[in-house]
């Protein structure tokens, strides 16, 4: 009689926990990562997916996982395509992951409404929809460290800084170039605002998707406008071609300002000596002198366990893979605190992401001292506006040119709350939020 | 010996003239009704719903559009993608502007705005021919792109420049929007492309359908018995258009759920076109295998090289399938240039005889 009930426990058992976790082990917890490493959009895509996966990897290998607890990593090839972005996100959604990164702005705003109804959080680090900032709103979507339009002041403010404040930006010229899609035109109405506030003149040149291998003819009009900065937004074959015209036409590379996703390496590299200079922004750390670097090399390139070429091992943008699977994790990690169990859900995840607290200390046993900036969010705040700094091109690599400092979040919040009813007006019926907030 | 008309005797020209005159072509065409009407969403889940049978069928659609005017009038077109833009901006428009009309209904009118658009970019085509109206159709393929990204009223003034489809029901059943299931969306493209499909199958049979045949054979020969090229070239424009529109505000209305003018690039109308020309020119169920080969094969092969014990990344797999994708279109076209379509009839001819070589 006992061993017939333990029988039919044990079976029940198994298949109320083959029923949970159709896909993986129960030991486990997956992370579906949407990369892309072919297409036009893979130069600037393979060292993000690099630094995404070895970072993982990393985890798994030298501490068993977070908390005793795998992370089972899965690719899925995106070539930055809205279809295919479709297919991954249906695609993963059956094995259920705790955490969706579209990683293009487009698949992200795909992927927004569907968050809510299925239960899955995204994580889109610091691109995809601004708005998404408001965690009222957006209770599913997370964009930290800082969004679009935290880029855009970052970038007025530094420029205002070498002026000598913005009120001598006044009479100047700053011409925003950028790519012809959701994700560069993102930013133009904070621009445009700060245009007339501070009465510089705003130049645009938009470059269409396909045509962004060729901008003769956009850095020909910079040439006749002579703007006094530059301000790029670009992706993938967009960036390597701007530097490479910028550096034609003999554009003061010191003035010509990139947000952080035009500060691949590659990107920089394509000016050859010409390039030096040039500046972007960041919001982690470049080179190999971080403890996590080390580690990575040491458990996951030197034991020939990742894709990553020698020489790109720890590039800017494979550092920023490398942010953006600690923000993961971290959040998982936070997931487990919170719900108790070692093998977290969806659910959980949104709870961890929402509570991320990230402090020098806990940047200090990861390794991450001087990488990261403490990070933290809350159920109102899903960005943070956290610190930046500007790296500089020095002709092989990038140097820090400036101190942390702070976008304008005063400027920038309201405007992500107007943008955040918009959206809601224009997708009504939007759902209220009705997830508990676990501050 | 299965497949074969003998003792079918008709006996009404009705009968004569329906669209399947063999009895077994009808069985045939209920089964799949069945097959697509219950088993598909029965034994589907999620994922085969959304990212296969959705897509496929509103691009089989779309492939249907291309055929009428590329397969049928004979007029080359290149413009595909733009015009499904159309369909999708101005079922955009139409359901900001009047939220509470069933969906549908939105998606059926929106088509009329690219028939429209189709017509004004068909005037060309009485001036000219083949090579040169394609790049007249590229022009328009380039210039809907361009309204697309430029013109801030299509999109409502959005911040991020992209349409978002907002959650719409009909007969109490949410149809689009994130909470709208797959089966209800499924169904929804599903009785769009098969009364369009039936309705474009008459169209063709009958005296329009003629007489874009006509001017695709010999628009001269044609004209001299009395075809008016303007109306049959413009007719066949404007139902094209009207098909492609239909399909593409189908694609972001029940398929992609958000879309950015990058959706409707140049890409998807050669996406089209092959579809079009694998499957056979001037053939419907022609467009269907050609949208099954183009759509469904890669997803297959994606999804079935890692199950049969290639543990490969996902980024090869990606390049594999384009690679054996290309290879099959060149082996395919090498075997019957005229697609699919032809393949399927030779089938059917060698099945009627079967099992002798030949009659």
């Amino acid at each position: 009689m006992m061993r017939k009930s333990v029988i039919v426990g044990g079976l029940f058992a198994v298949l109320a926990t083959s029923a949970a976790v159709p896909a993986y082990a129960e030991d486990s917890i997956y992370v579906p990562l949407f990369t892309y490493r072919t297409g036009p959009y893979a130069g600037s895509g393979i060292p993000i997916a690099n630094g995404m996966g070895d970072y993982f990897t990393m985890l798994n290998e030298r501490d068993g996982g977070i908390n005793g607890v795998k992370i089972v990593v899965e690719e899925c090839e995106t070539g930055y395509d809205t279809q295919k972005g479709v297919e991954c996100y249906e695609q993963v959604k059956a094995k259920n992951p705790v955490v969706i990164t579209p990683y293009s702005t487009g698949i992200t705003l795909q992927v927004i409404p569907k968050a809510g109804v299925d239960k899955i959080p995204v994580l889109s680090m610091a691109y995809g929809l601004s708005a998404a900032a408001v965690g009222d709103t957006f209770p599913w979507v997370f964009n930290p460290p800082d969004t679009y339009w935290d880029g855009a002041s970052a970038i007025i403010t530094d420029i205002a800084n070498r002026e000598g404040g913005l009120d001598k930006l006044a009479g100047k010229k700053i011409g925003y170039i950028y790519l012809d899609a959701g994700y560069g035109k993102e930013p133009i109405p904070l621009l445009e605002d700060f245009s007339k506030k501070y009465g510089f003149t705003l130049t645009q040149y938009p470059v269409p998707g396909k045509e962004m291998q060729n901008q003769a003819s956009q850095w020909l009009n910079i040439r006749r406008d002579n703007p006094d900065y530059m301000y790029m937004q670009g992706w993938g074959a967009m960036n390597p071609t701007a530097v490479k015209e910028a550096t034609k036409i003999r554009y003061p590379m010191d003035r010509f300002y990139g947000i952080w996703w035009s500060g691949g390496n590659d990107d920089a590299a394509a000016g050859g000596d010409a390039a030096k200079g040039y500046r972007t922004l960041n919001f982690h750390g470049v080179g190999k002198d971080f403890g996590v670097i080390q580690d990575i090399k040491k458990f996951v390139v030197d034991a020939g366990k990742s894709h990553v070429d020698a020489a790109k091992f720890a590039d800017n943008l494979y550092n920023r893979g490398v942010y953006n699977s600690m923000l993961i994790a971290e959040g998982i990690r936070r997931a487990q605190e919170i719900s108790g169990n070692k093998v977290i859900t969806a659910a959980d995840m949104r709870d961890g992401l929402e509570n991320l607290d990230i402090d020098a200390a806990r940047l200090k046993e990861m390794g991450m001292e001087g990488f990261a900036e403490p990070m933290k969010l809350s159920c109102s705040d899903h960005s943070g506006h956290h610190k930046v700094y500007v790296v500089e091109w020095n002709g092989s690599d990038w140097q820090k040119a400036s101190d942390w400092f702070s976008p304008m979040t005063d400027v920038v919040r309201p405007m992500l709350e107007k943008a955040a009813a918009d959206y809601t007006a224009a997708n009504a019926p939007w759902p209220k939020r009705e997830e508990a907030c676990k501050n | 010996m299965l497949y074969r008309e003998v003792g079918q005797f008709k006996t009404s020209y009705a009968a004569d003239q329906q669209v399947f005159p063999i009895r077994q072509d009808r069985i045939g065409v209920v089964l799949i009704l069945l097959v697509a009407l219950v088993v598909v969403p029965w034994a589907g889940n999620d994922f085969f719903l959304s990212a296969v049978a959705i897509p496929f069928l509103v691009l089989a659609l779309a492939t249907i559009g291309l055929n009428v005017l590329t397969g049928y009038a004979g007029q080359l077109s290149l413009g595909t993608g733009g015009f499904m833009g159309v369909g999708a901006y101005a079922c955009y428009k139409l359901v900001t502007t009047f939220p509470d009309a069933p969906i549908i209904v939105h998606v059926l009118l929106s088509g009329f705005a690219a028939a429209a658009l189709g017509i004004v970019f068909g005037l060309p085509s009485l001036r000219i021919k083949g090579l040169y109206l394609a790049v007249t159709t590229l022009a328009a393929q380039f210039f809907f792109e361009w309204c697309f990204i430029r013109v801030p009223w299509l999109y409502n003034y959005n911040a991020s420049g992209a349409i978002e489809v907002p959650g719409r029901q009909m007969f109490g059943v949410t149809l689009t929007g994130p909470s709208a299931s797959s089966t209800a969306r499924y169904y929804a493209v599903l009785f769009v492309v098969i009364v369009l499909t039936f309705l474009v199958k008459n169209l063709i049979r009958g005296r329009i359908g003629r007489q874009w045949m006509m001017i695709r054979d010999m628009d001269i020969a044609a004209e001299l018995m009395g075809v008016r090229p303007l109306h049959a070239k413009l007719s066949a424009f404007a139902v094209s258009s009207y098909l492609c529109g239909v399909s593409g505000a189908m694609f972001v209305f029940f398929y992609l759920g958000a879309a950015e003018p990058s959706a409707f690039s140049v890409t998807l109308s050669f996406q089209v076109l092959f579809m079009a020309i694998l499957g056979g020119l001037g053939s419907l169920v022609g467009s269907f295998f050609g949208a099954a080969f183009i759509w469904i094969l890669p997803i297959l092969l994606r999804w079935g090289m890692p199950l049969v014990g290639m543990p490969l990344p996902s980024e090869t797999v990606t390049q594999l399938t384009s690679m054996i994708v290309g290879a099959l279109i060149i082996v395919f076209l090498i075997l019957e240039p005229h697609g699919l379509a032809r393949l399927w009839q030779i089938g059917k001819e060698k099945l009627r005889v079967w099992p002798f070589p030949y009659a």
